[in-house]
C-alpha cells in the first residue's frame, strides 16, 4: 500500500494522474507536465513535496555531530536561517543522501531529506551519533507533523505573499537558501527548478488550507514530472540516479559541496581523498533529433565510455539534454555520441545549468 | 476515450484504417496519446520497408518515456507522415487526425484479423 501525503485527496480532486514515487502515491501531472512546467518557468506553480522529511537535529552536540556527519561544511552558516546543501557521505564516499540543512539556533538545526531515503537516512545519523562521544549530545526527530509546499516561479513569491496575508514582511527580506519561522511555518527561499520562490514547511494538519489559498491567489498545481525536467534543465541531481551509496560527489557534479578545509574529519572523508575521481559527471545537448534518457551509452572522442543519467526532453529549450558520467578526462565543448536504439547520435557537452531563472544557458 | 467504429484496432494501441486504394493507414489511438502524456518526438520509418506483423517500426516519445510502435499486419511501408514529425503534439491534439504511417499490404485480408471498435473498447475499459 503506497503512501498519501495529506492532500492526496485534493490531487485525486483536481484530476490529477497518480504514479508511485519512492513509495508514495504521488501526482506526475495534473493535465500537461509540459504546460507545468512552462508555467513554473514563466508565472508559478506548487508542488506537494510533503514526501520528503524534514528531521530536527537538536541539542548542545548538534554542531559538531553535523561537522561529522555532512560532506559540506555547517560552519558556513552563521546567521540564523541560513541554509546549506550537502552530499551525507557513507564511509566509502559513497552518498547516502543529499539534502538541505537549515541554521536556527547553535542547538537547532533542520534537515529535509529526500522520501526515498528517509528512514535509511534516520536510521544512519542515529548511528553517527551513537558513535560519538555522549552519543553526540544530540536528539533526531523525523517531523512526519510536517508537509510541505514547493512553490515556485518568477511569480511565486508574491502569489505566496498574496496567499500568507503578513508573509510578506518576515519573507522579503531573505536571500536565497535563507530561511525563517512565521507563525507555524518555516518559510525557505529554496527550490529544485532554477526558479525563485519558497518552500513551505507547514502543519500537516494546515497543508490543505494553506494548498487552497495558494490555489485562490493563482498558483496552478504541477506535478513531479514537471518537477523532473525543471530540475535537469536547472542542473540540479536526483538522488538515487545521478549519484548512490556507491558513487560518490567527486563523480556527481557535485565537488563544490564538498569542503576539504580545516581538517575537518567528515564522514567519507578518508575515502574521497584516497583516490582522485576518474569520471566526471558533464551536462550534454542532442544535437541530432531524438529523446536522451537514463542509461544511455556515451562514447567521448578520445575513445573513452560513460553512460548517461538523467536525460529528458527539454520543454524550456525544445531540445533533449542528459547528464553523463564520462571519463574525467572530458571538457567543455567536447562531442560525444550517445547511443539511441542503435544509432550514434551527436551530442555537445556543456557547462550546467542548462536553464537558470527561464534563460537557456548553453 | 474516443474510439471511432469504422477503424481497427491492435492490443498495443494502434489504430488501422481501409483505405480505397487498398493501402492502411497507422497511428496511435486516443487511450495511448492520453497514457503517453505530452509526445514531444517521433520516429517513423523509411518508405519501401518491407515488415513483418508485429514488428517494430517506429518510436512515439513523450516526456516522460519512449514507446515502440508496431505494424499490425505485414507488407510495405508506403509512406511516413512527416507533419507529424514536425509536430509531434498533433498526435495529442487528435489522435485519429495525426497518422503516423502508410502500409501496402501483403494480404489486405490481415486487417480482417485485427480488434473491432467494440472489442478494443473493452480491452481498455478493463485495463
Amino acid at each position: 500500500m503506497s503512501k498519501q501525503t495529506p492532500l492526496h485527496a485534493t490531487h485525486v480532486a483536481a484530476g490529477a494522474k497518480l504514479v508511485d514515487f519512492a513509495g508514495w502515491d504521488m501526482p506526475i501531472h495534473y493535465g500537461s507536465q509540459l504546460e507545468e512546467h512552462k508555467l513554473v518557468r514563466s508565472d508559478a506553480g506548487m508542488f506537494d513535496v510533503s514526501h520528503m522529511l524534514p528531521v530536527d537535529v537538536e541539542g548542545a552536540g548538534a554542531q559538531d555531530f553535523l561537522r561529522r556527519l555532512l560532506a559540506n561544511n555547517i560552519d558556513k552558516l552563521k546567521e540564523a536561517g541560513r541554509a546549506l546543501y550537502s552530499c551525507m557521505l557513507n564511509e566509502r564516499g559513497g552518498v547516502v543522501d543529499d539534502l538541505i540543512t537549515y541554521f536556527f539556533a547553535p542547538d537547532f538545526y533542520r534537515i529535509v531529506v529526500n522520501a526515498g531515503t528517509a528512514e535509511k537516512d534516520i536510521a544512519w545519523m542515529r548511528k553517527q551519533a551513537a558513535a560519538m562521544p555522549g552519543g553526540g549530545n544530540v536528539t533526531i526527530t523525523a517531523r512526519r507533523d510536517f508537509a510541505m509546499i514547493a512553490v515556485q516561479g518568477p511569480q511565486a513569491r508574491a502569489k505566496v505573499w498574496a496567499a500568507l496575508p503578513g508573509s510578506q514582511a518576515v519573507s522579503e527580506p531573505l536571500k536565497y537558501f535563507q530561511a525563517c519561522q512565521w507563525n507555524d511555518i518555516t518559510l525557505c527561499r529554496t527550490g529544485y527548478t532554477g526558479e525563485d520562490g519558497f518552500e513551505l514547511i507547514v502543519p500537516a494538519t494546515r497543508v490543505v488550507e494553506i494548498w487552497n489559498a495558494l490555489a485562490d491567489a493563482g498558483v496552478k498545481p504541477a506535478g513531479l514530472g514537471a518537477r523532473d525536467t525543471l530540475r535537469l534543465e536547472a542542473g540540479m541531481n536526483l538522488y538515487g540516479q545521478d549519484m548512490d551509496d556507491d558513487v560518490g560527489p567527486l563523480e556527481s557534479g557535485l565537488a563544490w559541496t564538498v569542503d576539504f578545509n580545516a581538517g575537518r574529519d567528515f564522514v567519507g572523508r578518508a575515502a574521497l581523498e584516497s583516490a582522485p575521481p576518474a569520471r566526471a559527471l558533464v551536462g550534454i545537448v542532442l544535437e541530432d533529433r531524438g529523446v536522451l534518457r537514463s542509461h544511455m551509452q556515451v562514447f567521448t572522442d578520445q575513445g573513452g565510455f560513460g553512460e548517461t543519467t538523467s536525460g529528458s526532453f527539454a520543454p524550456s529549450m525544445n531540445a533533449s539534454i542528459a547528464f553523463a558520467r564520462v571519463p574525467a578526462s572530458i571538457a567543455i565543448g567536447d562531442t560525444v555520441h550517445v547511443d539511441i536504439r542503435g544509432k550514434q547520435l551527436k551530442a555537445r557537452v556543456v557547462k550546467t545549468p542548462f536553464v537558470r531563472h527561464g534563460q537557456i544557458l548553453v | 476515450m474516443s474510439v471511432p467504429a469504422n477503424l481497427r484496432y491492435t492490443e498495443s494501441h494502434e489504430w488501422v484504417r481501409k483505405e480505397p486504394d487498398g493501402s492502411v493507414t497507422i497511428g496511435i489511438t486516443d487511450h495511448a496519446q492520453n497514457a503517453l502524456g505530452d509526445i514531444v518526438f517521433l520516429e517513423l520509418p523509411d518508405t519501401g520497408r518491407s515488415v513483418a506483423a508485429g514488428e517494430e517500426v517506429a518510436v512515439v516519445e513523450s516526456v516522460k518515456a519512449a514507446s515502440d510502435i508496431y505494424a499490425p499486419i505485414a507488407g510495405e511501408i508506403i509512406a511516413a507522415n512527416s507533419d507529424a514529425v514536425d509536430a509531434p503534439e498533433s498526435v495529442n491534439t487528435d489522435a485519429y487526425a495525426s497518422w503516423l504511417f502508410k502500409l501496402k499490404p501483403a494480404n489486405l485480408n490481415d486487417i480482417d484479423k485485427l480488434l473491432t471498435a467494440d472489442a478494443y473498447k473493452a480491452i481498455i475499459d478493463a485495463a
